[in-house]
């Protein structure tokens, strides 16, 4: 009963640890189109960003050895075929397993047209946060002549203010473009979002929100800036563009899956027979909620990980979590439980708004669907109650 | 059973209080981990394990 996991990063890692916890011992391999061993992504636009030093494994090396798994990394999954549970792979390797687990993650979104030039920059790879922190990071360098360079984030969601933060906090001159109404107004809402641009704007980041990007600006191969919709331009040495991601399926066309915004799975987060999926990449039906989900969190990645590993182990469990995650912008701490919507009513359960340090509730048709916390992490979670099914 | 926490790379989510609310804890103030103890009685070893898997910042080390 051999298992084989494409992905190798929270998911896939996460995918093996559980699977031997459960005293599997067939053979796992891992399969990861990234070169590095695997790694945490949060740290990425957050510590790793605003520092020179190396960025550590998700789990020591002796770690990963006892594991007892084969790793082939650097080596894309370029396709499956379901029925015979065979992937192919960039290098010419074909592989079989009894089980395969898909936690392939997410690709960046680019914009329209967008080109290649010098200094713009996605970030979700270890990759695209060391070549952006270089950028950042760079001095009089070169044409960069500036304190630190005039930095321009596009997007205004969770990767886009915490950027935003970062590179202001490394003394960039930053501007922030988003078609929104405020940073994560979609997600949080007015209030919430309100307090937010507060933060950005007194740290000194320039907001410019309600505004769609139209394109690039460049001189000789180098990004100059960006071009509003209108015609305004916007002058950067760095461009960061954080409009989300999609789901890495293209790998999986002809595969015989079903593939809509993500690899579509039952209540098991079973694909299809010994085809499972875990983490970003992974859209399955939650029982509690009776609809489809995909979440693009740290920790669904591990918890629903570990109710695959289950289910391979002949342990059969329903994935129905309370969605959980977490943002850092400048000081402030955010913790989010539940599925918050811009139009729920929000009201401050504990704490208070004026101290900056408050536990908020959003309601929908009466009913809790989120607790959110501004710097009360703990109390937050214990509001997290409100969430359980009665 | 040994547990170390590292309060420098924990993100405050409390998912490990979740898990093992006898041996873990979260500051008041900041919600960072406090371990409540370093050697549980045996019987906790599932819950802290369970705890370290899915801390989501890989701040807790079980040593069997
Ligand atoms: C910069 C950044 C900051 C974040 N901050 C937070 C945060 O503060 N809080 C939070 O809750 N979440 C945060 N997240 C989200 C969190 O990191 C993700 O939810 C988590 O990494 C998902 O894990 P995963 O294993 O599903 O996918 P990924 O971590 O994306 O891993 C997928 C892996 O699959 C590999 N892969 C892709 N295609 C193939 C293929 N064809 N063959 C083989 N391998 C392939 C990729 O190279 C990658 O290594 C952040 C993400 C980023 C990028
Ligand atoms: S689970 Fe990890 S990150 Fe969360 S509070 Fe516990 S130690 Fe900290």
């Amino acid at each position: 009963m051999s298992t084989l996991i494409i992905g190798a990063s929270a998911a896939g890692l996460a995918t093996l640890e559980s699977l031997r916890r459960h005293n599997y011992d067939a053979p796992i391999t891992l399969l990861g189109a990234e070169p590095d061993l695997p790694y945490d992504r949060p740290p990425l636009s957050k510590h790793y960003l605003a520092t020179t030093n190396p960025h550590p494994a998700l789990r020591p090396e002796q770690h990963l050895a006892n594991l007892n798994a084969t790793f082939h990394l650097g080596d894309p999954a370029v396709a499956l075929d379901a029925a015979r549970r065979t992937v192919h792979t960039a290098s010419g390797r074909t592989l079989t397993a009894d089980n395969i687990v898909i936690t392939t993650g997410l690709t960046p979104r680019k914009l329209p047209n967008q080109q290649p030039l010098t200094g713009v920059h996605v970030l979700r790879t270890l990759a695209d946060a060391t070549a952006l922190r270089e950028d950042l990071l760079a001095r009089s360098a070169g044409d960069i002549t500036t304190d630190g360079p005039r930095v321009v984030v596009v997007g205004d969601g969770v990767l886009g203010g915490e950027v935003a933060a970062t590179a202001r906090g490394l003394g960039c001159e930053v501007v922030l473009v988003g078609p929104q109404r405020g940073v994560l107004w979609g997600q949080l809402g007015e209030v919430v979002s309100g307090l937010l641009g507060e933060v950005h704007g007194a740290a000194g980041v320039e907001l410019r929100l309600g505004t769609a990007v139209g394109g690039l600006t460049a001189v000789g191969g180098r990004v100059s800036g960006v071009e509003l919709v209108g015609g305004e331009q916007l002058a950067a040495e760095v461009v960061v563009v954080a409009l989300g991601a999609a789901p890495a399926t293209e790998w999986l066309q002809g595969s015989g899956l079903k593939v809509a915004d993500g690899v579509v799975c039952d209540e098991w987060c079973r694909a299809g027979e010994g085809i499972w999926a875990a983490g970003d990449v992974a859209r399955w039906w939650h029982g509690g909620l009776n609809r489809l989900l995909r979440l693009e969190n740290r920790t669904n990645a591990s918890e629903q990980a570990a109710v695959v590993a289950a289910n391979i182990a002949g342990q059969p469990t329903k994935y129905e979590p309370i969605p959980y995650f977490w943002t850092d912008q400048f000081t402030t701490k955010i913790q989010v439980h539940g599925i918050p919507a811009a139009d729920a009513e929000v009201t401050v359960a504990e704490g208070s708004i004026d101290e900056r340090r408050f536990v908020a509730h959003y309601r929908k048709d009466g009913r809790i669907v989120a607790v959110l916390g501004w710097n009360m992490p703990k109390q937050t979670r214990l509001h997290r109650k409100h969430l359980l099914p009665a | 059973m040994k547990i170390i926490v590292d309060q420098d790379k924990c993100v405050a989510s409390g998912q490990c209080v979740t898990a093992a609310d006898t041996v873990f804890d979260q500051r008041d103030e900041d919600g960072i981990v406090v371990l409540l103890t370093d050697n549980p009685s045996p019987e906790l070893a599932a819950d802290v394990h369970q705890a370290a898997a899915v801390c989501p910042a890989l701040a807790i080390v079980v040593e069997d």
